[in-house]
């Protein structure tokens, strides 16, 4: 019987959805190794812990709540040194942070501070004795590689949306604590977080992508990407690298090896051709629609449907068309 | 400034015999493309500041030389190669190699591309901070620099911070920030006679080892369902009984 750790992330005072991935794993290792308890970390500015009860529906047994006026946004410093303090002195089998920007940031940080090595940007994990195995998309996705991390405590991070939450109710017991070091002695420090426009999902949240490419021939166009992610209801909208290096849209919209990967139920390819830079972003998603003109176009090589033709006639009848099914039921 | 040498992402991988690494037959290398931002920046920094150098260097086999050269075309002043045979997965014990060799250089900024392209981790510019004790801002796409602050600018999942931070710093360097430059005739020609130190790295031994490697499984994709605004309504039907995502 083992005890595990999840760092729990929050933003403008919400938890995010990787918290509830990073506790979810956190109690199938606890499961995994004998039903040990799950022990999870919630940082933020003063009324952070109204949001540690729901940690406990999630399946965290101890929530340690650290709230600071500086710790209202992301600081890197106190941070690291309170998730190491709390590592060190929990002797946990496992500790689960989110690949999330993030996390991307925190959980190097944490390994190098413990001394101990980190599986970065995993996908999925099981644990054996001393032993916990991982995978991980590497190569632009074009390699899966099984790792193995030997030692305790093992340290994870877990690819956004790669674990589902589910729900294993129970009360959590809320301690607060202080930070390890005094968040206003941070030497890096956050001093503007702008939330861009709310209006539609993330890309690593949202469950399905509507994307668009060159073949929209300009941003104008991309109205109709719009449009069919707002017939889906619970869209994102992605881009491909050659659209946003032409400003057409942000360049955090961007899909591919140099952008955003992407696992979506569905992910709905307009006018984008296939380049290898945008599939390593997206060929994970389950299901996969393309549009294009060229029925010769290496994204119909991979998608799941295609349709051949011309978007400006074919997006507009599927936006109805979804909007239809939907309204159905 | 670090770099990595990585597979050409373009080419079609296949796995070795021992099925826990790549096929080396046919692969082609070139530097990481984060890690080409990285190289670009310094570049940039180091000019207009009119004064310093950029330093230039990579942990590999001596294949890794050939990156190095680049950057010494592209403009850096000189390059370190941490010898080893393989580069092994777990960041933990590269950053150690790498910290030991940055530890006294006297630096003002250390730089990474935000990930290497073929491990995709992301883990050794953060921790190569944490053992050198330096304040770290990871995965920039702006950076200002003004005396010895910084301010820079990152991109999260729907939303952007601005961080400020003093120097000496690493940085880590995501995409959008630089084109790298295309190296002239001249620079190839003077990066041939720019020093390049080959140095043993101080590898420990890995915890996080790669067990297997494999491709994943090949989509089935290819149907087509039709030409045009009237596969549309076949494609909603599909979309809803058979791939069940409406």
């Amino acid at each position: 019987m083992a005890n595990t750790f999840a760092y729990a992330e929050a933003r403008g005072g919400q938890l995010r959805k990787v918290a509830l991935e990073a506790v979810t794993a956190a109690r199938q290792a606890a499961d995994a190794s004998g039903g040990g308890e799950v022990h999870a970390l919630l940082t933020g500015a003063p009324g952070i812990a109204a949001r540690a009860a729901e940690l406990g529906r999630y399946g965290a047994d101890l929530v340690t709540v650290i709230e600071h006026a500086g710790l209202e946004r992301y600081n890197a410093e106190a941070a690291a040194a309170t998730a190491a303090e709390r590592i060190r002195s929990g002797g946990y089998r496992a500790a689960f942070f989110s690949a999330s920007a993030e996390g991307r940031d925190l959980a190097p940080r944490v390994a190098a501070r413990l001394g101990v090595s980190l599986a970065s940007d995993v996908t999925g994990f099981e644990l054996h004795g001393d032993t916990l195995t991982a995978t991980h998309p590497a190569y632009t996705g074009k390699v899966v590689v099984t790792l193995r991390l030997t030692g305790s405590p093992a340290l994870v991070s877990l690819r956004p949306g790669a674990v589902s939450p589910v729900e294993q109710p129970r009360t959590a017991r809320v301690e607060s604590a202080p930070p390890a070091v005094d968040p206003g002695s941070a030497k890096v420090v956050v001093t503007e977080l702008a939330q861009r426009a709310a209006a539609r999902m993330d890309l690593g949240e949202a469950p399905v992508i509507v994307s668009g490419g060159r073949g929209l021939r300009g941003a104008e166009n991309f109205r109709l990407v719009e449009d069919l992610a707002d017939a889906f209801g619970n869209a994102a909208v992605g881009a491909t690298r050659a659209v946003t290096d032409d400003g057409w849209r942000p360049a955090t919209d961007q899909i591919g090896q140099t952008g955003r990967v992407v696992s979506p139920d569905l992910y709905v390819a307009v006018g984008i051709s296939g380049a290898i830079q945008h599939l390593a972003g997206m060929r994970t998603a389950r299901t996969i629609v393309a549009i294009n003109k060229d029925k010769d176009a290496p994204i119909f090589k991979i998608a799941d449907y295609g349709i051949v033709g011309d978007l400006f006639e074919i997006v507009p009848r599927l936006t109805d068309e979804v909007r239809k099914a939907r309204s159905a039921h | 400034m670090c770099v990595k040498r990585v597979p050409d992402m373009e080419m079609r991988f296949a796995i070795a015999a021992d099925r826990r690494s790549l096929d080396p037959a046919g692969l082609k290398y070139e530097m990481g493309d984060f890690d080409g931002y990285a190289v670009e920046i310094a570049l940039q920094l180091v000019e207009k500041a009119g004064s310093g150098e950029v330093v230039v260097l990579s942990l590999g086999p001596d294949g890794v030389q050939e990156i190095l050269r680049k950057a010494l075309a592209m403009g850096a002043s000189r390059a370190v190669q941490l010898k080893a045979d393989e580069v092994p997965f777990d960041g933990l014990i590269i950053a150690r190699a790498l910290a030991a060799e940055l530890k006294d250089g006297g630096y003002d900024l250390i730089l990474f591309g935000r990930m290497a392209t073929d491990t995709a981790s992301g883990t050794v510019g953060p921790m190569v901070a944490e053992l050198l004790d330096l304040p770290c801002v990871s995965s920039i796409s702006r950076l200002q620099l003004d005396g010895g602050r910084g301010t820079a600018g990152r991109d999260l999942e729907g939303a952007s911070e601005t961080v400020t931070f003093p120097l000496p710093a690493v940085l880590t360097i995501d995409e959008g920030i630089a084109r790298p430059r295309l190296a002239s005739l001249k620079g190839i020609m003077a990066a041939k006679k720019k020093p390049l130190e080959v140095k043993p790295a101080a590898l420990g031994t890995p915890a996080l080892v790669v067990e297997s490697m494999a491709l994943p499984p090949e989509r089935t994709g290819g149907r087509i369902v039709g030409e045009g605004a009237d596969a549309v309504a076949e494609l909603v039907r599909l979309l809803r009984t058979e791939a069940k995502v409406l």
